[in-house]
């Protein structure tokens, strides 16, 4: 295998694609789900660069990065439920009491 | 490199249909296929404990539970189209398409040097390895994680704790209580109808057909009237009435029937079911 600059150059693209979902959806789930997909995205930039440099520190933040991210969704799945429970909603525009 | 020139296209087309389906639940499996993808790209990349770790964690673990909460939120909370911000979704695609060029123009840019390969680090096995890092450099990383999930264990059962604020109904008060809403506005009292009784289908999406040929609204789950999966009852009620106005051996007996039977466009869905007794017409024979 000659480089891993396609690996880094897809996990940009990977990236912005779950920026712009988080920006754009309005679903709270969905956005969540894009969450997901920039975290995958930068685990797979910190994976090719520990190809790149030859040592497995990347690999491990990888794996932190992972460990993280499944505590972030079970709560952030919870606190979807809850909201969904008082308001009947999963949509972000409809949490918006802080507003007024 | 080979998998890498299949999954990329698939992964970048799957991650714009997140962006693109309707459903949440159509975004949760294209959501699962580039995590697959991601897993194999792991492997290629010298990395067999993250592609295991990938597959169980992310596509086992994270996405069910996604999946989970779907169902529990309900399948049909799909996105509304209004903006609230007028232009933040032109303004948020723009940003992105930034971003994004900047990013790739910016990676293509750099030049990386030789790969230096992972056969070293990997010698006497990758997690091997990866265990020696972990246990000795990372350790203190380590054991705050151990807080992290605990922390987030206890979060998760504290926000998804629903206290009683009322107390539980016992069977005689619902009977009770199902007696005096007859008594009050007369709802039945029975069971509510199932579905697809004297209907041509008996699946859970055809509503029944009162004897008098009008559809038992009651007979549907709210949720698949909320859905719109509900089989067109009119056209039942138009079949079951042709099967009956011509009966096998030629004869109508549409004249037999009162008027009401034959002109069935008429009939709304205002008639539930209420008391509904057999109304005259119900001749039992045919």
């Amino acid at each position: 295998m000659d480089s891993v600059t396609p690996f880094i150059v897809l996990s940009a693209i990977l990236f912005t694609i779950g920026a712009v979902g988080v920006l754009t959806r309005r679903n709270a789930i969905v956005v969540f789900m894009c969450v997901e997909l920039m975290l995958n995205a930068s685990n797979l930039a910190l994976v090719a660069f520990a190809k790149q440099h030859g040592n497995l520190d990347g690999q491990i933040a990888a794996f932190f990065v992972m460990v993280v991210a499944a505590a972030e969704v079970v709560v952030g799945l919870a606190i979807i439920m809850t909201i969904f429970r008082t308001r009947r909603s999963a949509s972000v525009d409809d949490a918006s009491l802080l507003k007024y | 490199m080979i998998a890498f020139n299949v999954l990329a296209p698939i992964m970048v087309l799957a991650a714009l249909g997140i962006l693109f389906v309707r459903k949440a639940v159509h975004a949760a499996l294209l959501l699962a296929v580039v995590m697959i993808s991601l897993a194999v790209l792991y492997a290629a990349l010298e990395a067999p404990f993250l592609f295991a770790v990938q597959i169980i964690v992310y596509t086992g673990a994270i996405l069910m539970l996604f999946l989970f909460v779907l169902m529990l939120v309900g399948v049909d909370a799909s996105d509304s189209v209004v903006e609230t911000i007028r232009g933040q979704r032109l303004f948020a695609i723009l940003g992105g398409l930034v971003l994004g060029v900047t990013l790739v123009l910016g990676v293509g840019q750099i030049s990386l040097g030789t790969v230096v390969g992972l056969s070293e680090a990997n010698d006497g096995g990758n997690i091997e390895a990866l265990a020696n890092i972990l246990f000795s450099r990372y350790v203190f990383a380590f054991e705050v994680t151990s807080a992290l999930l605990i922390t987030a264990a206890m979060g998760a059962m504290v926000l998804a704790h629903r206290e009683r604020l009322t107390p539980k109904p016992s069977q005689a008060q619902l009977a009770a209580e199902r007696v005096r809403s007859y008594g009050e506005d007369g709802r039945h009292l029975g069971p509510l109808p199932a579905p697809g009784v004297f209907a041509r289908h008996n699946a859970v999406g055809t509503p029944a057909l009162l004897p008098d040929g009008s559809v038992a609204e009651d007979s549907l789950s709210r949720v698949l009237t909320a859905r719109g999966t509900v089989r067109p009852a009119p056209r039942d009620v138009e079949a079951v009435q042709r099967a009956i106005d011509f009966a096998p051996d030629g004869v109508p007996h549409s004249e037999t029937a009162p008027d009401g039977r034959t002109t069935s466009s008429s009939r709304g869905p205002g008639s539930t079911s209420g008391p509904a007794g057999p109304t005259p017409g119900d001749e039992g024979g045919n």
